[in-house]
């Protein structure tokens, strides 16, 4: 079985690392939470499968008398699960946002605070008409005060 | 009215802060006594006990004389800057820098560990670096300041590593304690190295050739500045280094020779360069590049006479040199110019001033009954008594000298009392705090050209004492009779008025060949900030480009890259498997997984994408299920359905995905290999550690104390809420923090619809 399971996490990873390589942020969510899962799979397979019975103390003894799975790897599995949980929730709303502040879903054309010719044209500091346009609709205020 | 009140409580305030150096000084003359006899005392507290790192602090002859000058020195400038300064708005901050670098000064001089006394260093680098920065509104003055920053700077790391070399060495960091293991030293694999560095330390603050270039751009500083930190201290911290380090690290053919050479290069190109000058700042910082070329050059001495010589010239130039940038700024201040070719006739309206510009004068230009001279004739007698290259020593000190004259002839003679300048505002005597300080400083040369038995029994014999205790007394005196020195000195006088007489051909002359001189080094620094520049310029185009594929691509490619390396090295074949296969439901299981993340890929609608997550989610929580973890499969199939409901909620509103994709075939392919890599590391990596021999102990600690000390049979949660609840804590700070920054977002902003 950690053959099979192994093989598992290996396509769940190439899976995630293919679709956050895409560009488009929907599928590198996607690619977010393949890897999530594939992580929590990598390291409760890490831990051993030879037991079946859950790590729990019989109602009449003091300590384990039966062998059982490894309590450790699950513990840090549920901590791993309900944070990765967080950070996904959080990460949704940010994209969520961000596609309604710039209207693109492609993360090349995200480019506010680091615009491609930047750093090409050095003396030239200034945003393309693209990216001056964006920066309009972000900051119409600053626009306004920048051109008058 | 509220402005004039203020401005007059700052300038009380700044007024009272003239204590502070007055009592330093007292309290370091009270030591003068115990100094003439040799004594020292040494102070040591724990600083950083584990590293054997002490703060000690010794005050001996060396350390005396120096304090003195930099409080005598600091006195008289704090008051002059009070009312330089009048009606600044930032006096305050002022005051503050300018005794904060004198505090630092004197830890330098009195710092008997050499970590102590590299952070002095460091610290009187930084403070000089906010005081020459003081008027930041200006362009000139950032770009100055940031000069001195970085060139000193540079020499402080280079006597950081200097110092811990020398630590390795000899293994202390007290330099008292290095002085006797000075032979052993000088056959130590490190000494070159430490030479060289303790060199580049001391020479870049000193402003020696051919760093020198950022002392005449320092001059973008207020006058009292220029006259404290670039005349009478900070560009003497060098000076000083060499000076302590004279007994531990000189005596060597590479010590001499390296001083000698360096010094007379840096006072002659210093001398030749102050000729060419027209503004009265530019003329003096580069005589003081001149001084402390022939300082560094008697350093390189073995004999006592040369040491007695450094100290008196240091005294003589500390004296007149502060003097000269005070009425340089006096004359600044009064008349609005600086260039020399304006001034004129000043001794008429600045009578006080023209004093001190006269004894100061005549006391650079070394004319016998200052003190000048009396440092003039030591310096010769030094020079003579060396072994080593006392032709060249003798030509470039003579030759410096003799320029120096001229200087001096031209700094007095031509503002004080030829004709009539041009001034754009009427001329009157500054206010007395302003002239009592020149004219002090500027009567000690007078003074002490007296009595040169008394300053020599006083300061400069116990001064050469601390670092060179054996040898006899040097007098100082007056007339020594007719010898080879007095000769130098009436040689030297005569090329001094020679050249005088020839200033301005001789002025035209030099300023036309460094104008000619294509390639200087100010201009190697402004290159090499250039190049610093452009480096971090390409680097960031190309490390931090703003493309987050670039940046995912050059995470996973380093894993798979450096696992890749790992295996290849050393791979010996996977352990062996408990449960080699799975049973029909668990194949199934895995089967309805891998379908639905290759459907997630392969799928164009984003409603389908989200149920074959939905669809893994689930799965997964199967195969906790059937390996014994029932909490986490009950935990993942309630994060998966939240999951799949947010997703649903939000990537809905968002538009499809296109059917194309918008990877080129090329990149596709390109990323697919780097996933496909990616993926077969994971799987060797986990089959290499899955099947292998754990290490239980932990687990097993757990399972043993769960009920006996937390009370709890099932083990996994008493991890979390007892054994590790830290974690768990943590792990809630996490999902409040993502909860409320969330929310954060998507409350409707003020004012939006």
């Amino acid at each position: 079985m950690e053959v099979v399971l192994s093989l598992l996490c290996g396509i769940m990873a190439a899976v995630s690392i293919y679709l956050m390589l895409s560009g488009n942020l929907i599928r590198f969510i996607f690619g977010l939470v393949i890897a999530t899962n594939a992580v929590n799979l990598l390291i409760f397979v890490a831990g051993g499968l030879s037991e079946i019975r859950p790590p729990l103390i019989a109602e009449n003894a003091e300590f384990p008398t039966t062998p059982m799975a490894n309590a450790l790897p699950q513990a840090l599995i549920l901590t791993a699960i309900v944070i990765g949980f967080a950070l996904l929730t959080f990460i949704f709303i940010l994209f969520y946002k961000t596609y309604q502040s710039l209207g693109t879903v492609d993360a090349e054309s995200m480019r506010v605070s680091e615009p491609l010719n930047l750093y090409q044209n050095p003396d030239q500091n200034q945003y393309d008409p693209h990216h001056r346009q964006i920066s309009e609709k972000l900051f119409p205020e600053q626009a306004k005060a920048g051109t008058s | 009215m509220t402005t004039n009140l203020k401005t007059s409580t700052t300038d009380t305030m700044a007024r009272a802060s003239s204590l502070l150096p007055l009592l330093l000084f007292l309290a370091a003359a009270a030591r003068i006594p115990d100094m003439i006899t040799g004594q020292s005392l040494r102070y040591v507290f724990d600083w950083v006990p584990s590293l054997n790192i002490q703060l000690s602090f010794l005050f001996d002859g060396l350390s005396i004389f120096f304090a003195l000058i930099i409080t005598g020195v600091g006195f008289f400038v704090t008051l002059y800057s009070v009312d330089y300064l009048h009606g600044h708005p930032q006096t305050g901050r002022f005051f503050f820098f300018f005794h904060a670098f004198m505090l630092s000064m004197l830890g330098l001089v009195f710092a008997d560990n050499t970590i102590a006394l590299f952070v002095f260093w460091e610290m009187t680098t930084l403070f000089s670096y906010l005081l020459i920065g003081f008027e930041h509104e200006k362009d000139e003055s950032r770009k100055s300041a940031r000069q001195a920053l970085l060139v000193t700077g540079t020499g402080g790391l280079a006597l950081l590593v200097g110092v811990l070399l020398l630590e390795m060495a000899t293994g202390t960091y007290e330099i008292s304690q290095m002085a006797p293991l000075a032979a052993d030293l000088k056959t130590h694999p490190f000494y070159g190295a430490i030479l060289i560095l303790i060199f580049i330390g001391a020479f870049t603050k000193s402003a020696q050739f051919p760093f020198h270039f950022w002392l005449p751009n320092a001059m973008a500083a207020p006058a009292p500045i220029s006259a404290f930190l670039h005349s009478a201290t900070m560009v003497k911290g060098g000076i000083y280094l060499l000076a302590r380090f004279h007994p531990v690290l000189g005596g060597s053919a590479s010590w001499e020779a390296t001083l000698v050479i360096v010094g007379a290069v840096t006072a002659v190109f210093g001398a030749v360069t102050a000729l060419g000058q027209s503004d009265l700042k530019k003329i003096l910082a580069y005589t003081t590049i001149m001084g402390l070329g022939i300082m560094t050059m008697l350093l390189g001495g073995e004999s006592r006479s040369s040491l007695v010589a450094v100290m008196t010239f240091l005294l003589v130039h500390a004296l007149y040199k502060s003097a000269l940038f005070l009425i340089a700024g006096i004359i600044d201040h009064q008349t609005g110019t600086r260039q020399i070719e304006n001034l004129g006739g000043l001794a008429k309206s600045m009578p006080f001033t023209a004093f001190a510009a006269f004894a100061a004068c005549l006391s650079m230009a070394g004319f016998p009954l200052f003190f000048g001279f009396i440092g003039k004739e030591i310096m010769y007698k030094g020079i003579l008594a060396e072994t080593m290259m006392p032709g060249t020593a003798i030509v470039a000190a003579v030759l410096a000298n003799g320029l120096m004259t001229a200087v001096a002839g031209i700094l007095f003679i031509r503002p004080f009392l030829m004709g009539k300048g041009s001034f754009p505002q009427p001329v009157t005597e500054a206010a007395w705090p302003m002239w009592i300080g020149p004219a002090v400083l500027g009567g000690l040369g007078i003074f002490f050209g007296i009595v040169p038995d008394l300053v020599g029994t006083w300061l400069i014999n116990p001064a050469v004492t601390a670092i060179a205790p054996i040898g006899d007394k040097v007098r100082l005196a007056l007339f020594h009779g007719i010898n080879y020195p007095l000769l130098l000195s009436v040689i030297t006088l005569t090329i001094g008025t020679g050249l005088y007489l020839i200033r301005q051909q001789a002025n035209q002359r030099i300023a036309a060949f460094f104008e000619a001189i294509p390639f200087t080094a100010s201009q190697a620094y402004d290159g090499v900030l250039k190049v610093v520049a452009a480096t971090a310029r390409i680097q960031t185009r190309i490390i931090q480009n703003g493309s987050l594929h670039h940046y995912f691509f050059v995470v996973a490619a380093s894993f798979v890259i450096i696992t890749g390396l790992s295996y290849a090295r050393g791979f010996s074949g996977f352990p062996e498997f408990r449960i080699a296969w799975p049973n029909i439901e668990q194949g199934l299981l895995v089967l309805v997984i891998l379908a639905a993340v290759v459907s997630v890929v392969a799928s164009r609608s984003v409603l389908l994408a989200i149920c074959a997550l939905g669809v893994m989610g689930a799965g997964i929580a199967m195969i906790f299920l059937n390996f014994g973890a029932p909490d986490l499969a009950l935990t993942q199939l309630l994060v998966e359905t939240l999951t799949v409901i947010i997703v649903s909620i939000i990537l809905l509103r968002l538009p499809a995905l296109s059917r194309k994709g918008n990877r080129p075939v090329r990149k596709k392919l390109l990323d697919g290999t780097l996933a496909l890599g990616t993926g077969i590391m994971v799987t060797t990596l986990l089959l290499s550690v899955s099947g292998g021999p754990s290490n239980l102990s932990l687990t097993e600690f757990f399972a043993q104390n769960s009920y006996i000390a937390a009370h709890g049979r099932n083990i996994v949660n008493v991890i979390l809420v007892d054994f590790r609840s830290f974690d768990t804590l943590g792990e809630i700070i996490v999902v409040a923090t993502a909860g409320l920054a969330g929310f954060a977002l998507i409350r409707k902003r003020r004012g939006e619809s």
